[in-house]
């Protein structure tokens, strides 16, 4: 099954860090996707440019509506995303689990919707 | 001739529903994780079971003929919905396992996956108010108004709540499988808790005026049975049947004649089932054995160390007092606290007792906790500061559910300052 394993955590906090510790971070997240890959559960994964470069598109009465921003104000924010592939739920949640985001915000874990 | 053969099928039926359901869904619900359509391919076998039994006998296994019905109706149900649902990797699983089905009728081993689906029922995926309920369906068949029933839930919401569970077992890919040893411990945890909450679901009921909550009690057992022979090395497994066994034993004793309210402390030890708690005892023993320590081990030994008092005379509040230490350690309950706080009564006075209950007095969560008032009301009575047990006393009745406790602590109440025994 394939899983998005969506990373929310303190935008502010990460664009803040210092050059050391965001290079520590850089590194962790190399080696995470290098397990992922070697495991054979890799299928995508990106960074997020920060909340602040969101754009929100809504149509409402057949009037495209373009807000500056993301979707929703919230305490944690996307930051990034993992696409992998693996038997089942529990798998995903380890995987979920060893990412260096886990530590420091939340990951939520979504299977995908075969269409 | 036709009458007796309508009789025997309905009866192995009946016998094997009660027997194996859990054992059918889990298996046909393994490999597609769809626990919904495993239930409804069941019950349409059954049915099925009932026409053909009376007719063409009774076959030579039941559970394999029941399992291959309701898997080709699974296999005919999928077809059906094929396009508009992502049944098709489910087809070819299913038309595998077929074959195996088929093969295995004449063979009467049916594998047991019912451990298996414990823990998805319990996963930690599964919003925790809807564990019990899901395994009171998917391994004892029990149909959502009565699992509503025995959880005062009104059954659309039940119905709603199991619904939705299963759903996510099925969309998020909850895997059929007993965790490895590393997650073991924390996963079987969310297990036994949601057996015990069924089983205090039943137990809430004393007199076992309510049928259904009283069986619930009774499956709850049974499912602690259930796991306690299907992990047999797990003390934790042995020690919440155990508990449950202490606790259904002294069930008769709870009220008198006359439907009164009975404390622990002045039970008639004659009205306590001695087989049970035999039982339990073998149980804590052969758990203690493993020499892994746990919350429900502790917490049936503190029932070992009250039902001591059958020979004794007395129980060992000593040992309950240090358990009760050992159980606070774990759990860091308050509830667990307030229990500690009357065995230092016991073993120490009132007044002990009471400054051990006063160290809990800032905890927001006992403002609403009828045995916190109770307690206090008692030991500030003994301690001889009766107006402030009157108001104690009084919080406690404004917090108690059931009549007869209230009745009970409504007399206490009227007892104070009069002289009395207590």
């Amino acid at each position: 099954m394939q899983y998005l394993l969506l990373i929310y955590g303190n935008e502010a906090g990460m664009l803040s860090a210092t050059k050391d510790a965001a290079s520590q971070m850089m590194a962790a997240y190399a080696a995470y996707t290098e397990a992922m890959t070697k495991a054979g559960v890799y299928v995508g994964g990106n960074r997020l440019r920060p909340t602040s470069s969101a754009t929100t598109v809504r149509v409402a009465d057949d009037k495209t509506k373009v807000l500056n921003g993301p979707y929703a104000e919230t305490k944690e924010q996307l930051g990034g995303y993992y696409m992998i592939d693996v038997p089942d739920l529990d798998a995903a949640l380890s995987w979920a689990a060893r990412c260096p985001g886990a530590s420091f915000g939340s990951i939520e874990v979504r299977p995908i919707w075969t269409m | 001739m036709l009458q007796r053969n309508d009789e025997q099928a309905r009866a192995t039926a009946e016998a094997i529903a009660r027997r194996s359901y859990g054992k059918l869904v889990a298996f046909l619900s393994a490999r597609t994780r769809n626990v919904a359509a495993a239930e409804d391919a069941l019950s349409e076998a059954f049915a099925a079971a009932l026409t053909d039994w009376p007719v063409n006998g009774i076959p030579t296994s039941p559970e394999a003929w029941l399992m291959t019905t309701a898997r080709r109706r699974t296999i005919d149900a999928a077809r059906r919905q094929r396009r508009h649902d992502d049944a098709g990797d489910d087809l070819a699983t299913l038309a595998d396992e077929l074959q195996t089905l088929e093969a295995m009728a004449s063979d009467k081993a049916v594998p047991d996956d019912r451990l298996a689906l414990m823990f998805v029922c319990a996963h930690p995926a599964i919003d925790p108010a809807v564990r019990a309920p899901l395994i009171l369906q998917t391994i004892l068949g029990f149909d959502a108004a009565t699992v509503a029933s025995a959880f005062l839930v009104a059954p659309a919401t039940m119905s709603q709540r199991l619904v939705r569970a299963k759903s996510k077992i099925r969309q998020a890919g909850i895997p059929f499988r007993v965790p490895e040893r590393a997650d073991l411990g924390e996963r079987l945890d969310a297990v036994l808790e949601a057996i015990y909450a069924a089983f205090a679901e039943g137990w809430s009921d004393p007199v076992g005026t309510e049928v259904r909550r009283r069986n619930l009690a009774e499956e709850g057992i049974w499912l602690g049975r259930l796991m306690a022979s299907l992990l047999p090395e797990e003390p934790e497994a042995l020690g919440l049947l155990a508990l449950m066994l202490f606790a259904e034993a002294r069930r008769s004793a709870r009220r008198d004649a006359d439907g009164h309210y009975v404390p622990l402390a002045d039970q008639d030890t004659a009205l306590w089932d001695a087989a049970l708690i035999e039982d339990a005892e073998r149980l804590l023993f052969r758990a203690s054995d493993k020499g892994v320590i746990g919350r429900y081990q502790l917490e049936a030994a503190i029932q070992s160390a009250h039902v001591v008092r059958r020979i004794h005379g007395r129980s060992d509040w000593p040992a309950i007092v240090r358990l009760y230490d050992a159980l606070a350690a774990i759990t860091g309950s308050p509830v667990v606290a307030i229990n500690r706080a009357i065995a230092v009564a016991e073993t120490d006075g009132a007044a002990a007792g009471l400054a051990a209950l006063e160290a809990l007095a800032a905890d927001p969560r006992l403002k609403e906790y009828q045995p916190y008032w109770a307690a206090r009301a008692n030991l500030l009575g003994l301690s001889g500061h009766s107006e402030a047990a009157d108001r104690a006393y009084e919080r406690a009745i404004g917090l108690e559910s059931d009549p007869a406790v209230r009745q009970f602590l409504q007399n206490r109440r009227a007892a104070l300052g009069a002289p009395s025994s207590r």
